[in-house]
């Protein structure tokens, strides 16, 4: 299976984009080989601006930027971005509805060695609060690509969560990414499978998996989790009866919460969400910390079998 | 001046505390060499000679503060520590692993002999500002170190409790800068310059001392002096070489965050007898 790292992705992307687009500006604060914005700050040293350690700063320069008529991308981890620089992005991004791109890297527990302090577990639920801000979590490469071309034309502030490990490449080049709609992936009439980011794998594997034990499951991707794509949720939740989220986020405010509101308003059916349930992370490796945290197919699985219980 | 007997106790204990950081940073295959071992002499002197703290009862009311506000560099720190007494050498191969109670980033929940939480860069040093104002509103004279980067200092933060600081006139707090001139995209003048530093902090209201920071002598100095500084804060700054000890790593912005392969543990190790 082809991988790739949704950070990669948009390195790539972004000098794509800077080709056809010259409005583009990039920005960061000191992490631009690991963001990989070092391949547009080499290509376009010009259109590129190292802020330093100062993430504030960060955004507060990215709005300037687009009160100017520029389409920034500011980069940082996601801790940093959503965590340090939560103020600016609400008051000075948010509030004005500036146009700047803020694309944060290593989301989740799956920063892996550095540990809690750097696994940003809370940023959806910070980012979709935000009136305004659109939150994209692509769930591969390819949807990664084009998430940030539609996030260039799009007009007013954007999140997107990119990962830092390689994660398999799910779409081919017949996808069509657009803000704001889900993507069905498997169809299926026992239950329904809601995932975002790099669970959108995870779904697929355990979905598998439920069609041995004659369970067919239902994937959908939600990579827009804001504006949140409330028919294809409903819609699926009418085909099934039964709903299990899977995300790379605290339990709660996440993808889970965000679906939760939808159902409740208008189609209540039994749920289950798969997520980090309201704790730090830790060090380990990736895949050592989704196994410990409940995250890989097999728990999607044993959600799906407690909901189908409920239903 | 030292003598001649502690100088050398102190000298070696920053080699065992660089071979620690070598070996460990190997066996987890990740990590922050190089911030670490630019640190190590500061640290050992520190440790082993300026600081008032017991291994035996890690939260003795009375001890002296250390906080490592540049937490990246969490392998000197606990190398450190496991040298002082506070927990096991053995424990260091466990860093960053999962379970380990030696995380990437410091961790005061779960390390004896760590007094805070860091990692997101600029919060430590804002913490000690509260430590040092409580020592003083408790009537202790325990001391607050806080250790931080270069490039740290580009954050915000750090001027908003470097102005607390002097305001409050703590002379409690004793502050170093890790002045290795590097940080993770490269120099730190290339990248964002926090240049002029030493008028920066007095401009702040801090009493300044410049010291070769690899330089045993020059650290016992600057330590005694800062003592006797009476109500104001002191920043030592202390020029320093990254990945100093390790040739192949000295001043390379490269072995900021690259842990060192088997063979270079070897390497680096031969250089650290
Ligand atoms: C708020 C925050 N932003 C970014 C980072 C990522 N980061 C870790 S270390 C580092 C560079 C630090 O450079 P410096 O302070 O000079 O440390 P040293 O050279 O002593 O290792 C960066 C940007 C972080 N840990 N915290
Ligand atoms: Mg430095």
């Amino acid at each position: 299976m082809e991988k790739m790292a949704t950070r990669d992705a948009y390195g790539k992307a972004l000098v794509e984009l800077g080709k056809i687009n010259k409005d583009v500006v990039v920005l960061d604060a000191d992490l631009s080989g690991s963001t990989k914005t070092a391949g547009f700050a080499k290509e376009f040293p010009e259109r590129f601006f190292n802020m330093g350690i100062a993430e504030q700063n960060l955004m507060g320069t990215a709005a300037g930027f687009a009160a100017s008529g520029k389409i920034p991308f500011a980069s940082t981890f996601a801790i940093f971005a959503c965590g340090r620089a939560y103020d600016q992005i609400r008051n000075t991004i948010g509030y004005p509805k500036l146009n700047v791109k803020i694309a944060a890297s290593h989301a989740g527990l799956t920063v892996g060695e550095d540990g809690g302090s750097h696994q940003m577990l809370e940023d959806i639920s910070l980012m979709r609060t935000i009136p305004g801000m659109t939150v994209i979590v692509p769930a591969d490469g390819v949807e990664t690509k084009q998430a940030i071309f539609a996030a260039s034309e799009h007009q007013g502030p954007v999140y997107i969560r990119l990962g830092r490990p390689s994660i398999p490449i799910i779409f081919d080049d017949r996808y069509k990414f657009e803000i704001g709609k889900a993507s069905l992936l498997k169809e299926g009439k026992d239950v329904a499978i809601i995932a975002t980011g790099i669970m959108v794998a995870e779904a697929l594997e355990a979905a598998k998996e439920l069609e041995a034990q004659g369970i067919e499951a239902a994937v959908l991707n939600i990579s827009t989790i804001k504006p949140l794509d409330k028919e294809a949720i409903i819609q699926i939740a009418q085909k099934t009866g039964a709903v299990v989220t899977a995300e790379e986020h605290n339990i709660i405010g996440g993808l889970g919460s965000a679906v939760a509101e939808v159902l409740v308003e208008n189609y209540p059916v039994p749920m289950e969400r798969i997520g980090v349930q309201d704790t730090f992370g830790e060090s380990g490796k990736p895949d050592e910390l989704l196994e410990k945290y409940g995250l890989k197919a097999k728990n999607i699985i044993g959600a799906c079998q407690k909901v189908l219980n409920r239903k | 001046m030292m003598d001649e007997q502690q100088l050398k106790f102190i000298e070696e204990k920053a080699k065992k505390l660089r071979q620690h950081i070598v070996k460990m940073v190997g066996a987890a295959g990740s990590g922050h060499p190089g911030g670490s071992l630019s640190a190590a002499d500061i640290l050992s002197y520190l440790f082993f000679k300026e600081m008032k703290v017991d291994p035996e009862n890690p939260r003795w009311s009375e001890r002296d503060r250390f906080v490592l506000s540049k937490g990246h560099a969490a392998p000197v720190l606990y190398a450190a520590l496991a040298e002082k007494g506070f927990f096991p050498v053995e424990d260091l191969s466990s860093l960053r692993k999962i379970n380990s109670h030696l995380q990437g980033h410091p961790d005061m929940k779960k390390t004896p002999g760590v007094e805070m939480s860091t990692g997101s860069l600029g919060t430590g040093f804002s913490a000690t500002i509260g430590m040092a104002l409580a020592a003083k509103l408790d009537k202790k004279d325990y001391r607050i170190f806080v250790m931080l980067g270069d490039g740290e200092v580009q954050e915000g933060q750090v001027w908003e409790a470097a102005m607390a600081a002097s305001h409050y006139k703590l002379d409690n707090l004793i502050a170093v800068l890790d002045y290795n001139g590097l940080q993770i995209d490269g120099n730190i003048n290339d990248v964002l310059s926090p240049e002029p530093l030493n008028e920066k902090w007095r401009a702040f209201g801090w009493e300044v001392i410049e010291i070769d920071g690899h330089n045993l002598e020059e650290i016992h100095m600057a330590f005694t002096k800062a003592n006797e500084i009476k109500d104001k804060p002191v920043m030592i700054i202390a020029k320093t070489i990254k990945g100093k000890g390790v040739s192949f790593m000295e001043n390379e912005a490269g072995w900021h965050g690259t842990a060192p392969k088997p063979e270079e543990v070897e390497k680096a190790l031969l250089e650290l007898q």
